[in-house]
């Protein structure tokens, strides 16, 4: 048992040892470092000559770059780091133009090595008309049910594997990525198309989750190792993981082969880019598939069984240890699906899932820890606030906002939405 | 390979500023998680408000640094209310998720655009510590004795940075002896059998979760001192790990665990570090394998590793007592 453990590290050791995505390269690669953007006016009419002038942190300028006839800009940088952005306002004067928000003229941003850094000076009616709020607010409410729905399939593992093992998996965040990272793999560098990578992501990882619970889990579960002890292991684990996505893959993020930049299509008042629709319907479809397989099938309904009282139902003559697996791969897979759809809308980061893993405890504490629904409502409405939010509060602080939620939900309602009103202190 | 300056650098490191830092931050840990059972991961949370307390009562509201310490001490009890007063009276695991939260609404805010004003977004604010460097009673030289040699600012930092953690952990040591540090262990092996002794649990607790803060606090304190910088992203989760791995290696509830912990984790890490550093650029290492940029990335690596082997064969780490630290949250 203490072998299989030990095993399961070397492995993982072994694994960041090989040579894979040429890493050592890119990184010392140097000089593709840019900002890159397109202004357009409020009705979506490419701008031309409208001056954006970058410079580092220090004021140090950079350069200025001109939008052409078709609105598009590109400036080279000397290196990653941060920069500083600003829309030039006389420009604007002059063309009659104004910021939507005239608080962002000017923005701050990193730049990773090898990355080129889109920039957003969205402009349009700058007094926040009601219809102008509306339809702004519609939007946001679109793109907050995609990335809840998102978020929602990576937690309902979360929330599955504390309900029935009592671990909080703060390694869940590492699954995530590697769905994404497997796929992008598939995708890019064996060349599959995106619809079968996903396919081999979600595999892969179902079999890691899988592969975790049987390596590392279930062996110190065997031993006793307390809950806590376990906790502080998952942060270990998703430490160790990252870092060996960092050294495999590097900082830089990718995206996949297809459905990189895709037109928008007018739906009513909002715009949605089409692949970002079948995002929204995949997750719907695998969500529902998801409810109804645990309310209907016997594989299901034993996992809600060991979630709810894992003595009883052994006591039912419900194997536990099998459907703890069950729940891992189950879990595993579903949140490289989550991943992967992240991706197509984001790119694929090594830190990507970790960066959701705050979100997806938010998620599932508010819709009660170690239920399967409650994971799902919990966490749809933690993107949607998140989105929704950005109406009022400056985007870079969304995230406060939702962690923010996650501390009021606890003082009002600590068992959240869902869950069963018990003492949990 | 140049054995002799890689083991200099160890044992430099092993009484470095970092390491005063980090004992520090893993002795405030030590109050929260080895005598009071408490999983605060956001223990970063409370050396960024320290450091920044000192930083902007400096720069933006001009007051004397001696005020700012005072004002990084207070911001820390008013984070430690903040954060105990929802989560408390929840199970452990709600306070890891909580804390660890929190410490990134902390970074978040203060790394912000909005704020700029104030903490200097993203790329934090400088020189503020001139007036703990003018009244270094030390005169310009290096002092010290064989690898341990530092210049006189370091020395000044070293000294009042290692009588910190010296003094704290004399407090440890005097409260968990009193009546007061044997009910935090009451609590932390049975809250129902403390609580039915007529102890006010909640109010314990919260009590320990603000002297663990204010010792990291402290440990922000020296660390934006001898950086004569704050930076919000210094102040990532990951600095919480780094301090948990600390506590562990040297023993939970152990006065001298954390600092004996943190002179030995600087010390593998640097010699880690550097043993790889110079296997790579003398070729030991083919660059297919490891860069010099990768290096940085296996010192994560180690930590994780380090946290899991730790807790699966030795959770007591060296110095710890296995009865004193068999914790459950059911």
């Amino acid at each position: 048992m203490h072998l299989r453990i030990l095993a399961v590290l070397a492995t993982a050791l072994f694994l960041s040892m090989v040579p894979g995505v040429p890493a050592a390269a890119q990184e010392s690669g140097g000089g593709e470092e840019s900002v890159r953007g397109t202004i357009t006016d409020g009705d979506g009419e490419p701008v031309e000559g409208v001056d954006i002038i970058v410079e580092t942190l220090d004021g140090e300028e950079v350069g200025v770059a001109t939008t052409g006839p078709d609105g598009s800009y590109e400036l080279e940088l000397p290196g990653p780091g941060e920069y500083r952005a600003t829309i030039d306002q006389e420009t604007l004067d002059e063309l009659e133009l104004e910021l939507r928000n005239p608080d962002r003229a000017t923005l701050e941003f990193p730049v990773r090595p090898g990355q080129s850094r889109p920039l957003l000076f969205p402009l349009g009616e700058s007094t926040r008309s009601i219809s102008g709020t509306f339809v702004r607010a519609l939007q946001l409410l679109v793109e907050g049910v995609k990335f809840g729905l998102i978020i929602a399939m990576c937690a309902v593992g979360l929330s599955l594997i504390f309900g029935t093992t009592g671990l909080v998996n703060f390694a869940h965040g590492e699954l995530v990525t590697f769905g994404a990272l497997a796929a992008w793999i598939a995708n890019v560098l064996l060349g599959l198309h995106f619809v079968p990578a996903t396919v081999v992501g979600v595999l892969a990882g179902g079999l890691a989750g899988a592969a975790l619970d049987k390596g590392l889990w279930r062996p110190l579960r065997r031993r006793g190792t307390g809950l806590i002890a376990l906790l502080v292991i998952s942060i270990g684990l998703g430490l160790l993981v990252r870092y060996i996505f960092l050294y495999q893959f590097g900082g830089r993020t990718r995206p996949y082969a297809q459905y990189v930049a895709q037109r928008a299509i007018s739906l009513g008042p909002i715009t949605i880019a089409p692949k970002d629709i079948v995002s929204i319907l995949v997750s719907l479809a695998v969500l529902a598939a998801v409810g109804i397989a645990l309310q209907r099938t016997q594989a299901g309904k034993a996992m809600r069984a060991v979630a709810d009282n894992p003595d009883l139902a052994s006591s039912s003559g419900i194997d536990v240890e099998r459907v703890i697996l069950l729940v891992w791969a189950f879990g595993g897979g579903l949140a490289a699906l989550g991943g992967t759809l992240l991706g197509l809308t984001e790119q694929v980061s090594w830190q990507m899932g970790y960066q959701l893993l705050l979100l997806m405890f938010a998620g599932v504490i508010l819709g009660g820890l170690g239920t399967a629904y409650g994971a799902l409502v919990g966490s749809f409405v933690v993107g949607v606030f998140l989105q929704t939010s950005t109406l009022v509060i400056s985007p870079e602080l969304k995230n406060v906002g939702a962690l923010l939620i996650l501390i009021l939900i606890l003082l009002v309602r600590p068992q959240g939405i869902l869950g069963q009103a018990e003492r949990v202190g | 390979m140049n054995w002799g300056g890689i083991v200099e650098n160890a044992l430099r490191a092993a009484v470095g500023d970092f390491a005063a830092v980090f004992a520090l931050a893993a002795i405030g840990l030590n109050v929260h998680f080895g005598y009071t059972g408490l999983l605060n991961f956001g223990q970063v949370g409370f050396m960024a408000v320290g450091a920044y307390g000192i930083a902007v009562a400096v720069t933006y509201l001009g007051l004397s640094m001696w005020v700012g310490l005072a004002v990084g001490l207070g911001a820390s009890v008013v984070l430690a209310l903040l954060l105990g007063l929802p989560t408390l009276r929840l199970r452990a695991d709600y306070l890891a998720i909580v804390t660890i939260a929190a410490a990134e609404i902390i970074r978040l805010t203060f790394r912000s655009v909005s704020l700029r004003r104030y903490t200097g977004g993203s790329s934090g604010l400088t020189r503020f510590a001139d007036e703990f460097y003018a009244v270094n009673p030390l005169s310009r030289g290096d002092y010290g004795f064989g690898p341990f040699v530092f210049s006189h600012r370091q020395t000044w930092v070293l000294v009042v940075a290692w009588l910190t953690v010296a003094v704290v952990s004399v407090m440890v040591l005097v409260l968990m002896r009193s009546p007061w540090g044997r009910v935090l262990k009451s609590i932390r092996e049975d809250e129902e059998a403390a609580r039915s002794l007529g102890k006010n649990v909640y109010w314990y607790k919260m009590q320990s979760l603000a002297f663990g803060g204010i010792i990291g606090s402290l440990a922000g304190f020296v660390l934006a001192i001898s950086t004569q910088s704050v930076q919000p992203d210094t102040y990532s989760s990951a600095v919480t790990f780094f301090a948990y791995v600390v506590l562990i290696l040297g023993g939970t509830a152990r006065v001298l665990g954390p600092v004996v912990g943190s002179m030995i984790f600087w010390m593998l890490l640097s010699l880690t570090d550097n043993v790889l550093r110079a296997a790579v650029r003398e070729g030991h290492i083919p660059a297919a394998i490891m860069s010099g940029v990768q290096v940085g990335q296996v010192r994560f690596m180690l930590v994780g590793l380090g946290l899991i082997l730790l807790l699966v064969y030795r959770s007591q780490g060296i110095f710890g007592d296995r009865r004193e630290i068999e914790l459950d949250v059911r």
